[in-house]
């Protein structure tokens, strides 16, 4: 999925402003913003479901506008709602037929035993519960083997239960090679399953990159007492060393903390320093945003 | 063409599962028992004035097999117009349009699979009450309209123009708004095609024409007149120098008429495909 300056006005107001970015096959991109950043306007435009007032989008290599272009797309709306007059199964059979897909009704029922639906699918959907719909609009989301996923809020109804297994969902598109586009307010599942972050405000993008990239290094902060020179040779040896009395911060090459941090702990062991506390440290993705929206806004 | 039908038969299928169609059988069955003693009534001897002539038994029942048709072609009417309301704007402004929209359908398929659906909903109901109706009539009276499917023919179609209609009416406003729009231009039309009558009658042409521009511009009073024709009994009616009823109609309808009226429906579709494609959903 790729899509280039995405614009869109409503009246006077400006929601969207020249969006650009992309999700490749097997990548887990997450869209992160305050309320009102235009992110769900954004995946309406990609879906075209709102016109852009300009702006290009390319869906699994064809153009926005050709409806073709969503044939392997699974979208699991913010406002999720399904025929309340249909069964859960029946829903999934429609959602098949107007993909265009030929999914055997086992696989059907497979998909919904996997959101946790099982023994709900003869069932109409107007006695689901929030929860339950939401589960239902994951099953729709991934019934007619899509190649692409776009998840808006995907867990603002579920338990803490339903929201593992929406994780273990994601990480399982990504292992078979889907895209997934996830809108999600809960920070903390962005940061568990993302490969990629795009953050948005005021309809702009106000960041994006790799949770690497956005969050910097990883460092490691040492309470020590002895130090030697061999000690803080070795220590150099992993990365800049900043030192204020007792306290140590070592930066931790990307990748490789949990290699490097047990083996460095061993050796200064080893060389005769008393350890008394080892943290490694990374700034959170929430403190990462908030200091971009606070720059933004500044 | 495969989507289309798909969309008209979830139409109609949301019309059985909803109960749409009990409510309106029963409601139905009520007008037929009520109309069968009616219509029994009019062929039994009045004490006062004595028996009724043929001719006049035949004109009655001209006139009140029109009165009670136009009942079923206000329910088929009025029940297909808010019916197309909630099924079009009701499903964007609920939240169900997103995840049916963001498949590969155009919505201009969408939206004729829905209409498909709703004019077999009408002419279905149409139909099978005018034809129950009709044996009503001719186990209490003897009366068999002359033309009964083009009459029924007619009143599909009055269903269909004002569910056209209400679906233009419904890609731009909220479902509730294009229900009662489109039932009060029904009424107006209705209303304005009597003050026509009335001018015909009287000799005045400006106020004749009132009815003649309200038929063309929303042609359900003028298929409705068409449909009166067709039921009623026309050498009574000439007989007995009935004009100006809004229960008789003097003429047919014309072909070029019929030709405004598909017309008509091309245009009001075409513009509702038009609307429904560009809104953001």
């Amino acid at each position: 999925m790729w899509c280039s300056g995405l614009r869109k006005r409503y009246g006077k107001r400006t929601a969207v402003d020249g969006v650009s970015f992309s999700v490749g096959r097997g990548e887990v991109v997450g869209l992160l913003g305050p309320n009102g950043a235009g992110k769900t306007s954004v995946i309406k435009m990609l879906l075209g479901l709102v016109r852009p007032d300009d702006g290009e989008v390319l869906l699994l290599g064809r153009p926005g506008r050709d409806p073709r272009a969503r044939e392997r797309v699974g979208y699991l709306p913010e406002l999720f709602r399904y025929q309340p007059w249909l069964t859960a199964a029946e829903v999934l059979t429609l959602h098949v037929r107007l993909s265009g897909a030929r999914v055997p009704a086992a696989e059907q029922a497979d998909v919904l035993a996997r959101v946790g639906l099982a023994a709900r699918s003869g069932d109409r959907v107007g006695g689901f519960s929030k929860g339950m719909q939401q589960r239902l609009g994951l099953a729709v989301a991934l019934v007619a083997r899509p190649e692409l996923v776009v998840l808006d809020e995907p867990t603002s109804a579920l338990d803490p239960l339903g929201r593992v297994d929406v994780r273990d969902v994601v990480l399982d598109l990504r292992e078979r090679g889907v895209a997934v586009l996830l809108n999600s307010h809960l920070i903390g599942e962005v940061e568990r399953v993302c490969d990629r972050v795009v953050i948005l405000d005021r309809g702009r993008v106000a960041a994006s990159g790799t949770l690497a990239e956005l969050l910097g290094q990883r460092e490691l902060r040492l309470r020590l007492d002895g130090l030697t020179p061999a000690a803080e040779a070795r220590m150099a040896a992993v990365g800049a060393v900043t030192r204020t009395g007792r306290e140590v911060t070592v930066a931790l090459p990307a990748g490789e903390e949990d290699a490097v941090v047990p083996a460095l702990v061993a050796d200064l062991v080893g060389l005769g320093v008393r350890v008394h506390a080892v943290e490694p440290v990374r700034i959170s993705l929430e403190e990462r945003l908030l200091g971009i929206l606070r720059e933004e806004h500044a | 063409m495969s989507t289309a039908l798909t969309f008209a038969g979830l139409t109609l299928r949301e019309a059985a599962r909803r109960k749409v169609l009990r409510a309106l059988g029963l409601l139905t069955l009520a007008l037929l028992g009520l109309s069968a003693w009616g219509f029994a009534k009019l062929a039994t001897v009045d004490p006062e004035f004595g028996a009724l002539t043929s001719g006049e038994a035949r004109l009655f029942a001209s006139q009140l097999l029109n009165l009670v048709m136009f009942g079923y072609s206000l329910i088929a009417a009025l029940g297909t117009a808010f019916l197309a309301g909630p099924t079009l704007s009701g499903e964007v402004e609920s939240g169900q349009a997103l995840s049916i929209l963001a498949r590969p359908v155009r919505r201009a398929t969408v939206l004729a699979g829905k209409w498909l659906g709703l004019v077999a909903f009408g002419t279905g109901y149409v139909f099978a009450a005018g034809l129950a109706q009709f044996a009503v009539v001719y186990w209490a009276v003897g009366f068999w309209p002359p033309d009964p499917v083009v009459g029924l023919l007619l009143l599909a179609a009055q269903t269909t123009v004002l569910m056209t209609l209400a679906l233009l009416l419904a890609t731009a406003v909220s479902p509730m708004a294009s229900g009662i729009v489109a039932v009060g231009l029904f009424g107006a039309t209705w209303v304005a095609g009597v003050v026509g009558s009335v001018g015909e009658l009287i000799g005045n042409d400006g106020v004749a024409r009132v009815g003649e521009v309200s038929r063309m511009l929303l042609p359900t009073d003028g298929l409705w007149r068409g449909a009166m024709h067709a039921f009623q009994d026309t050498t009574s009616l000439a007989a007995a120098g009935f004009e100006g009823s809004p229960f008789l109609a003097i003429a047919p309808l014309s072909g070029g008429y019929l030709v405004w009226v598909a017309v008509w429906l091309v245009l009001i579709g075409g513009l509702a495909a038009l609307s429904f494609g560009r809104r953001d959903v």
